[in-house]
C-alpha cells in the first residue's frame, strides 16, 4: 500500500460509506494571505492574536520567564528578595522526577521498568509504523507475549529469579501507563465482542451483552473503581483477594470495554446492509464474513471514535487516586505537601509538570489516527 | 434500567453476611510475623505526618510509629507496608483486615473506640482543632465568623466540631466539604470559601504551601480536644497490648533519656529501671511476644518520642510546631506513660 497522500484539492470524493478525514492544511503563504484577506479576516485575526497574547503571556511567564531554574529545597522557590512571587518550580521536578516516573518502585531494580517501557515502545512502534514488516505479528505480540513478559519484569514472580516488587510500590508514569496500557488491550476485543453480542440474534447471549453493557454505561467509572476496591473483598473468601492493582486494571478495562462496544456498534450499523449481504451470499461463515468484510470496514469508520476512548481512557485512570494508587497525578499532588518543597507554586508547577505530560501523550494519540484516516481514505478513493 | 433496584438488593445482602462473617481477628502478631511485613494505615500525605520524601520513601510522625512497631517486632524498621487512607475508607480498612495498625492522625472518640470496630492503643499527639482565616478579612475571633463558608474535610472530627461549635454559639455557617485535604486546601486557596478549619498541626502543615503564608491567620479559638491514636482491630489483646506498648515505651524512652546515640551506653548500666526497659533483665518483652530487646531496637532505629517529635514536627523540621501539650508530663505537658515493669 502506498501512503502518499494526495492533496486535499484534486483528491476525489471519498469512497463508500468512509468519511472524508480532517481537511490538510492549505499552503503557508496561501494560509497567511487568507488570514488578512479582507478587513473583516484582518480585524478577527488581530483580535484572535490579542486573545492568544493575553492567555499565553502568563503561561509563558510563569513556564519559563518567572521560573526557578536551580535550588535544593523550597528556599530557592519562595518568593524572591523583590518580594513577588516566583514562577514554575522546576528544582523540584528534577529532585522529584523519579518519584514521578516509578513511584517507591526500589530505585536499584528501576531498569525493570525501563526494560518494560522500552519493550512497550518497541512494540507499539512496531505496530503502528505503517511499513513495518508482519504488523499482525506486532498486534499479537502486544496482546498476549507482551503483557506476559512486562508482568514479569514489573513483579518479579517468585520462578522468575528477579525480586519481588508488589504492586502497592509501583507509582506514576509506571502506574498511569501500566492501567492504560491494560486497559486499552483488553478493551478493544471485549468491545467488539460486546458490540457483537449486543447485536446478536441469540436472545441469551444479547441480553447479557446488552444488560453488561448498559450498567457499566450507566454509572460512573468512580463508582466501578469504589465496587472493585471496596466491594470486591467483602464477596471473596479472605485470602483469594486479588492485589488492588489488579482489581482496579479490571474495573478500568471492563468500564472502557463498554463504552467501546457502544462506539463500535456505531460502525457496525453504519455500514450499508449490502455488505452484510455480498459476504453472505459468498457463502461465509458468522465469524469469517465478521473478521473478513464487516469488522475491518465497521472499525475503520470510526477509529476517531476508538481512539477518544483510548484518549479519555489514558484521563480516566486519573481518578484511581481514590481507591489509595498512586498515579502519576497523585504522586504530584501528593508531594507537593513534603515540607521540604512545600511552597505557593510547588503545587501548580507539579500540575503543569503533569498537563504537558497528558497533553503530550493525549496529542499524539489523536495526531496518530488523523494520520491513520487519512491513509485509509486515500487508500479507499483509489480502490 | 429496571434491574438496578433488584442488583442493588442482592448486593446490600452479600455484603451484610459479609461483614456477619467478618475475618477473624486472633493472633494478629502472629500474622505479622509470619509475614513478615506489618501493613500499617497511614496519611496519603500531611506533612510532618506522613509524606513521600524525594526517593518515595514514607516518612513522618506516624510514619516513624509504624516503623516504631516494625522494629519492636522484627528489629528493622523498615518491614512496614503503608496502606495511605482517606478520612473515610481508614476503620473501614482496618475492620475488614486490610491493614493490622492505623496510624493516621486520628481522633480518639468514644464512637472511634465503640462503634467502628476500632480499639484506640495510646495518645501519640495532642491536638485541637482551629480555624485559618485570610488575614485580609479582619476577623480577630471565631466568633466573629457568623455566616461563613467554611471548607472542612469530609469523614473527619473537624466536620463534627464544625457543627457543634457553630450550634452552641448560635451562629450559622455553610460548610464546603472535600474528600481529601489536598482538595480542600485547593479550594479555601481558591477563595470558594473564606475559613480553613482542621487540627492545628494540619494547619501548620498547610498553611506551608499556600499562596502567601502570611496572609493567613490562624484565629485564636480552640474548639475541640483532638488526641491523636493508634487503633488496632477490636478483640485481639495481644496484638493490641505490643502496639499500646511500643507507644508508652517512646514515651519512656525519653524520660529516662533513652536516645537513638547512647542507646547502646546505657544498656551497660545498672540503674535497675534502664535494665527492665533495655531487656537485659526480665523478660518484660518475651512476655508480650516481642524480642526482650524490643525497646533497643525501637531506640536505636527511630530514637525516642522526643526525638520522633522534633525530627518531624518540630525545631528540627521546617513545621516547627512548639511541644506544648506533648511535652512530657514532667516538663509542662500531657505525655505520660505507666511504668515500664
Ligand atoms: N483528626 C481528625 C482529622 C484527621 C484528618 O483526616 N485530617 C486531615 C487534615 S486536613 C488529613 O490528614 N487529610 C489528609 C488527606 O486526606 O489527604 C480525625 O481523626 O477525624
Amino acid at each position: 500500500m502506498t501512503t502518499t497522500p494526495s492533496t486535499p484539492a484534486n483528491q476525489p470524493p471519498a469512497h463508500g460509506a468512509l468519511a472524508r478525514p480532517p481537511q490538510q492544511a492549505p499552503g503557508l503563504i496561501q494560509g497567511l494571505r487568507s488570514l488578512v484577506a479582507t478587513p473583516l479576516n484582518a480585524l478577527l485575526t488581530v483580535l484572535a492574536l490579542a486573545i492568544a497574547w493575553f492567555l499565553l503571556r502568563p503561561a509563558i511567564e510563569f513556564l519559563f520567564i518567572d521560573a526557578v531554574w536551580s535550588g535544593h529545597d523550597r528556599a530557592a522557590c519562595l518568593a524572591g528578595e523583590a518580594g513577588g512571587e516566583t514562577g514554575a518550580c522546576w528544582p523540584y521536578i528534577a529532585r522529584r522526577l523519579g518519584y514521578f516516573i516509578y513511584g517507591q518502585y526500589p530505585e536499584a531494580q528501576r531498569w525493570r521498568p525501563n526494560a518494560a517501557m522500552a519493550l512497550c515502545a518497541l512494540n507499539i512502534g512496531w505496530a503502528l509504523w505503517p511499513r513495518a514488516p508482519f504488523r499482525g505479528a506486532a498486534l499479537f505480540s502486544f496482546v498476549l507475549p507482551f503483557p506476559v513478559i512486562a508482568w514479569i519484569l514489573l513483579y518479579g514472580p517468585g520462578f522468575s529469579g528477579l525480586v519481588a516488587v508488589p504492586s502497592n510500590l509501583w507509582g506514576g508514569v509506571l502506574v498511569t501507563l501500566v492501567i492504560s496500557i491494560v486497559g486499552i488491550v483488553v478493551s478493544l476485543p471485549l468491545g467488539v465482542l460486546l458490540a457483537l453480542g449486543r447485536r446478536s440474534q441469540m436472545p441469551v447471549v444479547c441480553a447479557a451483552s446488552t444488560v453488561f453493557i448498559e450498567v457499566m454505561r450507566g454509572v460512573p467509572l468512580l463508582a466501578v473503581l469504589f465496587m472493585a476496591n471496596r466491594m470486591l473483598p467483602l464477596f471473596l473468601p479472605p485470602g483469594v483477594l486479588p492485589d488492588p492493582l489488579v482489581r482496579v486494571m479490571v474495573g478500568v478495562s471492563l468500564f472502557a470495554a463498554a463504552g467501546m462496544a457502544e462506539v463500535i456498534r456505531g460502525g457496525l450499523q453504519a455500514l450499508p446492509k449490502g455488505q452484510y449481504e455480498a459476504a453472505a451470499a459468498l457463502g461465509l461463515g458468522y465469524w469469517q464474513m465478521m473478521f473478513t468484510v464487516i469488522l475491518p470496514q465497521a472499525l475503520t469508520l470510526v477509529i476517531p471514535g476508538i481512539v477518544n476512548t483510548f484518549i479519555s481512557l489514558f484521563k480516566d485512570t486519573t481518578l484511581v487516586t481514590v481507591v489509595g494508587i498512586f498515579d502519576l497525578l497523585t504522586t504530584i499532588d501528593v508531594s507537593s505537601r513534603d515540607p521540604a518543597w512545600a511552597t505557593p507554586v510547588t503545587a501548580s508547577t507539579g500540575y503543569a509538570f503533569a498537563a504537558i505530560f497528558y497533553f503530550i501523550c493525549c496529542y499524539a494519540m489523536s495526531r496518530y489516527s488523523a494520520a491513520m484516516e487519512r491513509r485509509l481514505a486515500a487508500a479507499g478513493s483509489r480502490s | 434500567m429496571k434491574r438496578a433496584p433488584v442488583l442493588m438488593a442482592m448486593t446490600c445482602g452479600v455484603i451484610a453476611a459479609a461483614a456477619n462473617g467478618a475475618p477473624a481477628s486472633a493472633g494478629v502478631l502472629d500474622q505479622v510475623k509470619q509475614r513478615g511485613e506489618l501493613i500499617c494505615g497511614s496519611n496519603p500525605g500531611l506533612a510532618g505526618f506522613g509524606v513521600p520524601d524525594d526517593k518515595g520513601k514514607w516518612t513522618g510522625f506516624d510514619v516513624d510509629y509504624c516503623r516504631a512497631i516494625s522494629a519492636a517486632i522484627f528489629g528493622d524498621p523498615d518491614k512496614v507496608k503503608y496502606v495511605p487512607l482517606t478520612a473515610k475508607d481508614r476503620f473501614t480498612a482496618l475492620q475488614t483486615g486490610e491493614i493490622d495498625v492505623l496510624v493516621r492522625n486520628t481522633t480518639w472518640t468514644m464512637t472511634g473506640d465503640t462503634a467502628v470496630g476500632a480499639s484506640f492503643t495510646s495518645i501519640n499527639f495532642y491536638d485541637q482543632q482551629a480555624f485559618m482565616v485570610r488575614a485580609r478579612l479582619g476577623v480577630k475571633s471565631a466568633l466573629e465568623l457568623n455566616g461563613a463558608e467554611i471548607c472542612v474535610q469530609r469523614g473527619t472530627t473537624n466536620e463534627l466540631n464544625l457543627a457543634d461549635f457553630f450550634r452552641a454559639h448560635k451562629m450559622d455557617y455553610k460548610p464546603v466539604a472535600f474528600g481529601s485535604a489536598a482538595e480542600t486546601v485547593r479550594a479555601y486557596d481558591a477563595h470558594r470559601c473564606d475559613v480553613f478549619t482542621s487540627d492545628s498541626s494540619a494547619l501548620y502543615a498547610e498553611r506551608l504551601r499556600m499562596t502567601n503564608p502570611a496572609e493567613n491567620i490562624v484565629l485564636p479559638e480552640r474548639i475541640s480536644r483532638e488526641p491523636f491514636a493508634a487503633a488496632v482491630r477490636k478483640g485481639d489483646g495481644q496484638w493490641f497490648d505490643v502496639v499500646r506498648w511500643v507507644g508508652f515505651g517512646l514515651v519512656a524512652a525519653e524520660e529516662a533519656g533513652i536516645t537513638k546515640a547512647n542507646v547502646e551506653e546505657k544498656r551497660a548500666s545498672d540503674n535497675p529501671e534502664l535494665r527492665r526497659m533495655l531487656g537485659v533483665d526480665g523478660k518484660l518483652g518475651s512476655g508480650i511476644g516481642l524480642p526482650n530487646e524490643w525497646l533497643v531496637n525501637i531506640v536505636r532505629a527511630v530514637g525516642n518520642y522526643g526525638e520522633i517529635y522534633e525530627r518531624n514536627l518540630g525545631e528540627n523540621s521546617r513545621l516547627k510546631i512548639p511541644r506544648g501539650q506533648n511535652n512530657l508530663w514532667n516538663k509542662g505537658g500531657l505525655m505520660y506513660a505507666p511504668p515500664i515493669r
